[in-house]
């Protein structure tokens, strides 16, 4: 740029190739479209439907964790604690229908509660006190996690009623079975994307983003929007919690460990912006996915696990690089 | 069971940048139409699927799984759970590995009763499956299992510290592994049958989760409560050098008799120094390399391995006591993993 500036009139409205060039999820999408193509051409199992519906499946629960974790993301908050209240509901939910004798919907229904509660409490401390979230969602992290391991008693939970695991069980679509909990978690990021770029909702949750106090002198209820934000991400959790139960076929206290770390991994492959107000949920969809395809395609390969943790590093640091290049050109 | 965990050396980090870069190469000709390196399908698969990628036990394991593979033809491939205890990590690998059409895995279970679903899920599409190291809950679940009995691997490290205390009154502390792990109650157990001891003459037991920071806070605390302690029966190797650490700090450590189970190198070298009294030695190369061999006799005639093979262990000391039989640290040493 020269000493002068471009009036307002004179700038050209993007066009569609070059907003689509420019738009956050592009970069994610050419990506995973190039580890797939990468990953048919050196093994011969990986272009299957079957193989697809396993990696879906395979990733389903991260990315239901990471639809929430989108969500606070985009207020500039983080939520450590996705991970260990999900498997605290995991726990709630197969504890009270297996040995609390609760009929499998209503346990399914108290570890929704249980969730949504943890995440309206974040929520409220992080919103009412205030708290930085980072410090919130740690502590929660902690108690949640304490939590977990004095309910279960260390055990793991099994013999699970039927209607729990539910969701793990799979359809038959052409030659490849589905399992109902990948439609789940599929229906989720269509919902809250529609939710994000459709509603009123959606707008002020970006305008939140970008600034909690230009938000609020618009008339924004930033209070009520923050807080409700963490308690529909709880809910998420609660969703995640039952999709693992129907994953694993038991109750177990060690999951979800590095699920906070994950969700945030595929928020950020996905290209939204740590900074806030930048982003969508389609976007984490195919962040969710670039981690699943390396995964799986690297085991296919015969590559040793530790490589797939080299990649998603270097991944994750060239996303955030591009996220802040792109910033600063935009600026 | 988990050990301490090492940092791979720079070199070792070098090695993998390369592979990465080299990956990367290989992803650039694929992309460009020359994608011909298509493993032979002949081959059988074999799947090894460890606890953690990082711990020298299963580094050890999967060195020995790769050299029985070369030596029978098979290809082998191999995943971790990202931390020990990761259940829905070592799921994912099993499903991955059926995808890749492996005849059969090997796996040592982070949970034993939470990875029996998908277990059965692999074998009922016709994958054998073994355990190693560690049981599955019911032992069952699983084709067959080849490990080490941790019970006589306890009860070994018992016979021989009674010898060793020749009467005298023993205050004993147990340094374990974690509430509910099968590997550590059966080693705590094995220790007091040989011992003759009950759980009431424990003055001490504290979790160590088999780490030598802990290993050591542990000891420390035990020395805190009860000071006069002269028996420390460990879960392992690392906890037991935390254990000689803490003691070494309050001039203990020449009166007070530590026994450990393992057989790690270092371990085995702190036999020889003489801060571990005695180990149970156990050899994770032979339980890989019998695990692959299982899986290529399958592939070729169909039939299965079953029921349970004891891998071996061996009392590893430099001081050797009437009536237990044990061997020396050249021995300990030649053998030893890690």
């Amino acid at each position: 740029m020269t000493a002068t500036t471009t009036p307002y009139s004179e700038l050209k409205a993007p066009t569609t190739a070059r907003r689509l060039l420019t738009a956050p999820t592009t970069g994610p999408l050419a990506a995973l479209i190039l580890a797939c193509a990468f990953f048919s051409f050196s093994t011969d199992q990986f272009l299957t439907g079957g193989n697809f519906s396993l990696i879906v499946q395979q990733v389903m629960v991260v990315g239901t964790l990471a639809i929430g974790q989108t969500l606070i993301i985009l207020t500039a908050g983080i939520d450590l604690s996705c991970g260990a209240v999900m498997a605290f509901g995991s726990i709630v939910i197969a504890k009270m229908a297996a040995e609390g004798s609760l009929p499998p919907l209503l346990a399914i229904a108290l570890g929704l509660v249980v969730c949504g509660g943890f995440g309206l409490l974040n929520g409220l401390l992080v919103q009412k006190i205030p708290l930085p979230p980072f410090i919130v969602t740690l502590g929660m992290l902690n108690v949640a996690f304490a939590l977990t391991h004095i309910y279960s008693a260390e055990q793991t939970v099994t013999n699970l009623p039927g209607p729990l695991t539910a969701l793990g069980e799979t359809f038959p679509m052409g030659h490849t079975d589905i399992t109902y909990g990948s439609l789940v978690t599929i229906a989720l990021f269509l919902l809250l994307a529609y939710a994000l770029s459709n509603t009123g909702w959606g707008r002020h949750v970006y305008a939140l983003g970008n600034s909690a106090e230009a938000a609020r002198l618009n008339g924004i209820r930033t209070s009520r929007l923050t807080i409700g934000i963490y308690t529909v991400a709880g809910l998420l959790y609660g969703i995640a919690a039952v999709l693992l139960i129907s994953r694993t076929g038991v109750g177990d206290p060690q999951a979800g460990q590095t699920d906070n770390l994950d969700s945030i991994t595929a928020v950020v492959l996905g290209g939204t912006s740590l900074f806030g107000g930048r982003g969508s949920v389609l976007g984490t969809f195919i962040g969710v996915l670039i981690v699943g395809v390396f995964r799986n395609g690297l085991q296919l390969m015969g590559v040793a696990s530790i490589y797939q943790t080299l990649i998603t590093g270097v991944l994750v640091i060239l996303a955030v690089t591009v996220d802040q290049l792109s910033r600063k050109k935009a600026r | 069971m988990s050990r301490t965990t090492r940092l791979s050396s720079s070199l070792l980090r070098a090695a993998a940048v390369t592979g990465v870069a080299a990956l990367t190469l290989t992803a650039c000709g694929s992309g460009s139409g020359s994608g011909s390196s298509s493993s032979g399908s002949g081959e059988v698969k074999v799947g090894l699927i460890t606890k953690t990628d990082t711990n020298p036990f299963f580094v050890k394991m999967k060195e020995g799984a790769e050299k029985a593979a070369k030596e029978s033809g098979a290809q082998l491939s191999t995943a971790a759970g990202k931390f020990d205890g990761d259940n829905a990590g070592q799921v994912t690998a099993i499903e991955n590995m059926v995808a890749a059409g492996v005849k059969g895995i090997l796996i040592t279970p982070s949970d034993s009763k939470a990875i029996v679903p998908a277990i059965a899920k692999a074998r009922a599409k016709g994958v054998l499956v073994i355990a190693l190291d560690t049981p599955t809950e019911p032992q069952s679940a699983v084709d067959a299992l080849f490990a080490t009995d941790n019970l006589k691997a306890g009860e070994l490290i018992g016979e021989y510290a009674k010898a060793a205390m020749k009467g005298k009154t023993a205050k004993i502390a147990a340094l374990d592994l974690a509430p509910g792990v099968s590997v550590g109650v059966q080693r705590h157990d094995g220790f007091l049958k040989g011992f003759g001891a009950t759980e009431k003459d424990v003055a001490c037991a504290q979790d160590t989760g088999g780490d030598q920071a802990k290993g050591q806070t542990a000891m420390e605390n035990c020395l805190q409560k009860e000071p006069d302690i002269n028996v420390v029966y460990t879960i392992n190797e690392p906890a037991a050098l935390g254990a000689y650490t803490a003691l070494k700090a309050k001039g203990r450590e020449k009166d007070v008799l530590i026994v450990s189970v393992d057989g790690g190198c270092t371990g085995t070298q702190a036999v020889k120094d003489g801060k571990i009294a005695a180990t149970s030695q156990q050899y994770p190369l032979k339980m890989a390399a019998e695990g692959v061999k299982a899986v290529v006799t399958y592939a070729k005639n169909g039939k299965k391995a079953s029921g349970y093979t004891d891998t071996g262990v061996t009392l590893i000391s430099d001081k050797a006591q009437d009536g237990v039989a044990s061997k020396d640290t050249a021995y300990g040493l030649e053998n030893c993993w890690g």
